[in-house]
């Protein structure tokens, strides 16, 4: 079932800066995520948290700086992206994970073992053939999260996934995440939930001002933050 | 009775009874104008989701040229064509001017502009939104723009639909390609010109209900199928 190309990692930063139409986004991004790690971008509004996860799936290039995936220049194909509000397209859950794969190559009776495989992961098994788009927030965000899963990405990035879900959407959501780890793909996500970054990180990359103020261990970084701002942060003064 | 409602009388009785020269000229009405229209969509659909999706110079410009088009006057179109199809023209030697081949030519002219630019715009919707997840998975911009075809599908047949209703209510271009011959290339809007001008008014009478009816059939199917749409697949 693992049959995942291991070459897109670490990915590295090497002092990355992202600006666009003048405006500068984010700077000074030195970091590195290594296989296996769960690493939790945390920050306030606008700190660069969705700018970062972009510049690490590679769908914004950095305007000064590098990033490097393992031995790659460019982004390898073994990455998958959730986004905040899951953007479905307008066939069945089974379609989209089918469209999914038809474009990583994987056809016929191994795809469609794999979207019973996956939709039976994320609960949506009876809605297989619902259209996507009329699936509730959680199951569309569920759906997603599936439709990345079926790639058995090595590196999964999800945007702020629980950001527009209540509590038992959350929930499922923070499992099936928690699952999708444990079977060995990295994760990269970003929130401004302190609960859910306690709940779930391994590592911390926190950033203010599109600024990178400090990757360290979750740990480490909640109770003992190096930086003032993320102390700040931690104590509710700068959500 | 008056005049006018003896002529109501008489349009009435044409269409109740499906008079055989009626039902002729809607017949070459529809088969012109949905030719005009199955041609204008294969050139305009795939060329406004080119220029949405496409990243290449001269984008923006072709945008305004094919936005400032869909106003393009019929009666310049039907000169265009009349004068590349004409027997001293470029095309004369197909010999197809005064032919339904020719009225389809200039309808088509008429609504690709329309086709390409409205579902430019509806492919360029849908793209703002779907651009980052497609690139995501890896889709280049040849798939991208066929799978925001697929998608955007409910929208694009109503931007169908309008081109075909602009082209069956069109008279200009088809008066001056085709010639308005009786039996051979006379369509609804022609035979109302010609017919209101010579103060024969049942026939004009009934081809303008038709033509009404047609244009409310129409909409009420463009309607019919964005609610589907929106209940079916969201």
């Amino acid at each position: 079932m693992d049959e995942r190309p291991h070459s897109g990692l670490p990915i590295v930063c090497r002092d990355a800066e992202v600006e666009r139409d003048g405006v500068r986004l984010l700077t000074g991004v030195e970091l590195a995520i290594p296989q296996g790690t769960f690493t939790t971008v945390l920050g306030p509004n606008g700190a660069g948290k969705s700018t970062l996860l972009r510049l690490l799936h590679g769908l914004v290039a950095p305007t000064r700086g590098s990033i490097r995936w393992g031995e790659y220049d460019a982004r390898p194909r073994s990455q998958a992206m959730v986004f905040q509000r899951a953007v479905l397209l307008r066939r069945s859950a089974a379609a989209n994970v089918r469209y999914a794969l038809e474009l990583a190559g994987v056809r016929g009776a191994e795809a469609e073992v794999r979207i019973v495989e996956v939709l039976a992961d994320v609960g949506l098994a009876d809605l297989a053939n619902r259209s996507a788009r009329v699936l509730s927030g959680g199951e569309q965000q569920r759906l997603a999260l599936a439709r990345a899963w079926a790639l058995r990405p090595e590196v999964l990035f999800l945007d702020e996934p629980t950001a527009s879900l209540d509590p038992k959407a959350t929930r499922a959501v923070e499992d099936i995440v928690r699952s999708i780890h444990g079977r060995g793909t990295t994760i990269v996500m970003s929130t401004h939930n302190l609960a859910q970054a306690k709940r779930l990180a391994g590592h911390v990359v926190f950033l203010q001002e599109g600024r990178q103020i400090e990757q360290s261990p979750a740990r480490e970084f909640f109770i003992a933050p190096r930086s003032s701002e993320a102390a700040a942060f931690l104590e509710g003064e700068r959500l | 009775m008056s005049p006018f409602s003896d002529s109501l009388a008489l349009a009435a009785g044409l269409v109740t009874h499906l008079d055989p020269k009626l039902v002729a000229i809607v017949e070459l009405s529809l088969r012109v104008s949905l030719t005009a229209t199955i041609l204008a969509a294969a050139i305009g659909l795939p060329l406004g989701a080119a220029i949405a999706v496409g990243r290449f110079g001269g984008r923006h410009f072709l945008t305004i040229v094919l936005n400032s088009l869909m106003g393009l006057p019929p009666v310049v179109v039907g000169l265009v064509v009349y004068l590349l199809l004409s027997r001293a023209g470029p095309l004369g030697a197909l010999g197809i001017l005064f032919t339904p081949t020719a009225m389809v030519i200039a309808q088509t002219i008429l609504i690709v502009p329309i086709v390409a630019a409205l579902s430019r715009q509806v492919v360029a919707d849908a793209w703002s939104e779907y651009r980052e997840q497609l690139t995501s998975l890896g889709a280049g911009t040849f798939r991208a723009a066929l799978t925001l075809l697929w998608d955007t599908r409910f929208s694009l047949a109503t931007v169908v639909l309008a081109g075909f209703g602009r082209a069956v209510a069109e008279v200009g271009a088809v008066m001056i390609v085709g010639g308005n011959i009786d039996g051979v290339t006379r369509v609804m809007t022609t035979t109302i010109a010609l017919e209101t001008s010579k103060g024969d008014l049942p026939l004009a009478l009934a081809l303008g209900v038709v033509l009404i009816a047609i244009v409310v059939l129409l909409n009420a199917a463009a309607q019919y199928i964005r609610e589907w749409a929106r209940v079916r697949y969201g």
